[in-house]
Parts: structure tokens; sequence; C-alpha cells
């Protein structure tokens, strides 16, 4: 009896040396560039607090957490507008305790607009980190005929152009067919069929693409080596092949970039809620955001970061961004839950055709 | 229980643990999944509309034909190229020549199936080695584009199973008496005669057993065909994926998953039905 007595307490007892040794440790599922070892590093040394950086993107969160139910990680990092629906779905997240947030480091309409488009029945799910947008990465020299999303599929860029085969793509064309999907996001029947028109043209374009890209390494291999003129792409991609060089950039179409914004979440059952408000009021102090905004080539929601960051992504931003382009961004609205099902299903037609 | 009893169940438990743990509880689930209707948001109903889905769509099953289709057409051309080396390992070659030739085979398994796709990348891309070499020997004017087709899977699916279809060869090949393909000869045959009534039968159950193992893990390649085919590299596990991964529609994915285990259980009965072999007589030698 002695024995099993002892027995129990020492066991409970490391349960619960186990336990804070867990709630020292922040468990990130992010993206790359987001978390940089210089960053991670700076934030032990200050808080004690160990971080474990799993990298991903929107579709792999939402199915890492749905496999368990939210549980697996301290914070996620999503696009705003991919909140809604799989919260509606799958409640994989818990919502935000905004009297954590230091709100003086965000630049206010980037932390008003996510709390906003990420609130489901009253409570709000995410706020603003990295932002960017989605258009086109091009050899300048060589693509001054791209103007917009249809001009991909012209003729002379034939073998010469490359794509994400993911919704992205499919709402750019729609764009560029001169629809506006956007405003359609409410209206199921109406929006299937602005998708029909944009996957039929993105099959005609097919002999056009060279390759689907899935990586932002597998576009660089294909960008730098001559081998496709342009692709849609995130700026950031457009940004680091002008470091290399020049002649590359980041183009907006003239029908607009499609602007997303990354945000902090809290996975439904994660273990470290402190670590992780500490995380991320740590990750939106201007000079640890210059550093992110270095390293993952994309813009940081806090306030006063751009000015910190270095000359070679200032302009290469500059030349892309002009006040026109940033007043033309499409933000991505919130993807009302079923949506992608309709989208799904057209891509894997495109695939196949 | 005697000791022995307990010994051999003592034995056999991890092996239960694991086929129950990672085999047949998962695809229990599985199937409930894919019987499990999407109504709305949370809300879900059982029947078999995700079977239902994958009939009528215009895509899905096609994919599956065109990867059961190269699967095959995989198996027989590693069957083609991989018989006479095995013939040569097990019934030319001696000493060290033979175990270096076979550790020739195994070289391209020292390092990992996504590094090797990235070899063939390389030397396939258009300004890779293949394109530069031929533009080098003035045979093309400019850069030639080998990747991104069917014929690159096909080098990349051949090249990964060949030594899955040779090993087993030369196993059962070396069993082959000597004197049966002399006597073969005494009797009047010739090298045709000798090799399609002789060393053929004699080593069908190893041809079975290798052509059931690169069909199986053709069938289920992933990295393979989605690296090197591109855009047009369509394969039924990449469709799983996508289900799962990119659309979260786990109930459809399970339903494409449960179908192509019927499928290929279905082929390699239909091939051992052809071929007068049983599972036993082949995988299980």
């Amino acid at each position: 009896m002695k024995l099993t007595l002892k027995l129990t307490a020492a066991a409970s007892a490391l349960a619960l040396i186990a336990g804070a040794a867990q709630a020292e440790t922040l468990r990130l599922l992010t993206w790359g560039g987001y978390a940089p070892d210089a960053v991670i590093d700076a934030f032990e040394a200050e808080t004690g607090i160990e971080v474990e950086v799993t990298l991903s993107n929107n579709e792999d969160m939402i199915s890492k957490l749905r496999a368990t139910g939210g549980a697996g990680f301290d914070l996620a990092q999503p696009s705003q507008d991919r909140i809604l629906g799989p919260q509606m779905e799958f409640g994989i997240y818990k919502p935000l305790d905004q009297s954590k947030l230091d709100k003086a480091l965000w630049v206010g309409d980037l932390y008003d607009a996510s709390i906003k488009s990420t609130t489901v029945d009253g409570q709000a799910y995410g706020v603003a980190h990295i932002w960017g947008s989605s258009g086109f990465a091009m050899d300048r020299s060589r693509g001054e005929g791209i103007k917009t999303w249809v001009d991909l599929c012209k003729p002379e860029y034939a073998g010469r152009i490359s794509m994400r085969l993911k919704r992205t793509a499919l709402l750019g064309m729609s764009f560029g067919l001169g629809d506006d999907p956007f405003a359609a996001y409410d209206d199921p029947v109406k929006y299937e069929e602005l998708m029909k028109k944009a996957a039929a043209k993105l099959a005609e374009c097919k002999p056009n693409v060279k390759a689907y890209w899935s990586g932002s390494d597998d576009l660089l291999a294909m960008m730098r080596s001559g081998e496709v003129i342009a692709a849609e792409a995130w700026d950031a991609t457009g940004f680091k092949l002008y470091g290399e060089d020049t002649k590359f950039n980041f183009v907006a179409p003239e029908t607009g970039a499609l602007g997303w914004i990354d945000t902090f979440a809290l996975p439904a059952k994660g273990e470290a809620d402190d670590a992780a408000y500490a995380w991320i009021n740590f990750v939106m102090r201007p000079e640890i955001a210059a550093q992110i905004i270095e390293a993952s080539g994309a813009f940081s929601a806090s306030k006063g970061s751009d000015e910190l960051v270095s000359p070679v992504m200032k302009a290469a931003y500059q030349e892309a961004f002009t006040p026109d382009v940033i007043a033309n961004i499409k933000w991505f609205p919130p993807v009302p839950a079923g949506l992608e099902d309709i989208e799904g299903r057209l891509l894997d037609e495109v695939a196949a055709k | 229980m005697t000791a022995s009893r307990l010994t051999l169940w003592l034995l056999f438990a991890p092996f239960l643990a694991w086929v129950l743990l990672l085999v047949v509880i998962p695809h229990i689930d599985l199937l409930i999944l894919s019987l499990r209707e999407k109504v709305a948001p949370r809300v879900y109903e059982t029947g078999f509309r995700n079977y239902a889905d994958f009939i009528t769509s215009s895509v899905y099953p096609w994919t599956l034909f065109r990867t059961v289709a190269f699967s095959l057409v995989t198996t027989a051309v590693t069957f083609v190229i991989g018989f006479p080396v095995a013939f040569y390992i097990a019934k030319v070659a001696r000493g060290r020549r033979r175990a270096a030739l076979f550790l020739l085979c195994l070289l391209p398994f020292w390092v990992s199936e996504i590094v090797r796709v990235f070899g063939w990348m390389m030397i396939l891309r258009e300004t890779g080695l293949l394109s530069g070499f031929l533009q080098w020997a003035h045979v093309t004017s400019g850069p030639v584009e080998f990747l991104y087709n069917d014929a690159a899977i096909m080098i990349g699916l051949v090249y990964t199973s060949m030594l899955f279809m040779i090993v087993p060869l030369i196993s059962t090949i070396d069993g082959l008496d000597d004197a049966l393909i002399e006597a073969g000869y005494d009797l009047g045959g010739n090298g045709v005669t000798v090799m399609t009534r002789i060393v053929i039968p004699y080593a069908m159950p190893g041809i079975m057993a290798g052509s059931i193992v690169v069909f199986m893990l053709s069938l289920g390649n992933y990295l393979t065909p989605t690296l090197l085919g591109g855009k047009n590299g369509q394969w039924f596990t990449a469709q799983i994926y996508n289900q799962f991964i990119t659309r979260f529609n786990w109930e459809l994915g399970s339903a494409f998953g449960f179908i192509l285990l019927i499928t290929s259980t279905l082929v390699v009965w239909l091939l051992l039905r052809l071929s007068g072999q049983s599972l036993s007589n082949t995988l299980g030698r």
C-alpha cells in the first residue's frame, strides 16, 4: 500500500514537472521566414520560453489542426480570410483575449481590419501579423506584354509562365476576365458560375504553363534559369529575385494585386496561451518586425517597422507598389464555408485537362 | 498455456499490435469516414455519396485509369529491362563481378527517393544536363524540355522500382539447375525455346513477385509523378493527398483511398489469375 502511494506521488510529481516544462515551450505553426532563428534566440533570451517552429501553409495548417481538433500547437498563423470558414466547420481555434495584446504596436487599420474579418459569433479569432499580396513575379526585360491575368495566356508566352494551381490563380483569372468574384462570395450560385468561367480560361491557358509551382523554391529555380518569364506569385518572391537581379520584380496586375494578411490565431487546444501572447507582443516590436520582414520578404503590421528595412527591400517595394497600386489592392474577404469545395472540384478539372 | 506457446504469443504480439493498430483500425476508421456525407458545416449523414461522386466525376475515374495503366506499363518495362540483368547476375556473372553488379543495382538506393527525383529533374529540365549536352553536340539548335511529360514519369518510376524487380528474379533464377538448360539444348532447343519453355516458366513465381511489388510501388508513388510529371502528372495518390490536405474533404479522400485499395487488389488478383500463380506461391516464398 505504502509503495503504491509513493509511486502515485512520484508519478504525479513527474506529471507536474512535465506539465511545467511544457508550459515553457511555445509550439508555433507558421510560414517560412516568419520566425527567423535570430528572433527565436532573442525571445528565448528574454523570456526563457523555448520556441518550436513547424513550417506550414494555409491548407496544411487547417488540416493539421483539424486532425487533432486544434491540439498540438500553441499558436498558428493562418491568413485572415481562411479563419472564418474552417472555424465554422471544424472549430479549431479559441477566441483571442485582446486585453493581452499591446495594441499600440500595430498599424491601427490593419489591426481593426483583421479583427473584423475573423470575427465569428461576436468573438475575434485572429489579429494581423504579416501582409502582402499576390500578383506576378516577372522578368521585366521579357514580360512587358503582361499587364493583367489574361495576358499570361498570350501565345507569345507559351511554355514560359507558371502559377500555383490553387484558389489565387482561379480568383486572379476571374478578375482578369473582368468579373468581381469577391462580390459574389455570399451568392454560391453566382460564385460557381464565375469560377467555372475562370476555370475554363485556366484550362485554355494550360499549354502556356511550364509547370505549376508548389513551393517558392520551385518557382525561384524556374525564374532564375530563365525558363519562366512571369508567374503568379507572392510579392515576397518578386522582391527576393529583385535582390539578386533588378530585372526581376513583383508586378501588380492592372486589375489589382490580391492582398492577404497572415494572422496570429490560437488553436482550440493550445496549452501555452501566455507564451503565445508574449511571442505576439515580442515580434510586433518594430526592430524585431524589421528582421522578420527581411527574412520573409513580406510586410509587417507592426507600426514603424517599414522604416527599418534594408535599402534593397525598400527599392523593390517602392518600384512595385506605387500609391496607385496600393490603392488598387483587392483584399481577400473572409471565405465562407463551402466555397472551397466548389473551387476544389474546378481546380481538379483544370489539373486533369 | 505451455511455455513454448507463451513464447510464441510474445514473439507474435508486436506484429499483431502493428497490424491491428496501424492497419486494421485505421482502415475501419477510413471506411466509416468514407461513408459520411457532408451536408452543411458540422452536419453529416451516412451514405454512398462520396463513391457516387467518384463515379459520376469526369476527372477522377480517368486519373485512376491513367494511374493503373501507367503502373502496368512501368511493371512491364521494368521486367523487360530487369530480366536480362537478373539472368546475367544469377547465371553468367561469377564471384566478385556478381557482387559488384548487385551492388550497382543497390547504389541508387543509397540516397532517398526525393534526392533521386531531384537528380532526374536536373538532368531532364530545359536548362539541364541532357538538353545542354545535345546543344553542345549540335544535335539540337535550342534547349529541349524533357521534363514534365509522361516519359519523364516513366523514367522516374522504372528507375525507382528496378531493384524490386531484379532481386526476386535473381533469387528464383539462381535456383534453376544449369543441367535443365543444358538438357534443353541437348534435346534440340535453341536460345528462344530454352528461354520461353524452361527459364521463364521456372522463374514465373519470381516474375510475379517482382511485378506485384513494382506495380504496388508505382501505384502508391506520390513524389515521382508529381515532381517529374508537372502540370500533366495526374496521379491518383496525388488526388487523395489533395482531398485530404488542400480541400479538407476527408470524406471524399477516404472514399478514394478505398477505391484505390479495391482497384489494386483486383489488378493483382487478375495478374495472378492470368499467370496461373497464387499469392502464397509468389510472395510467400
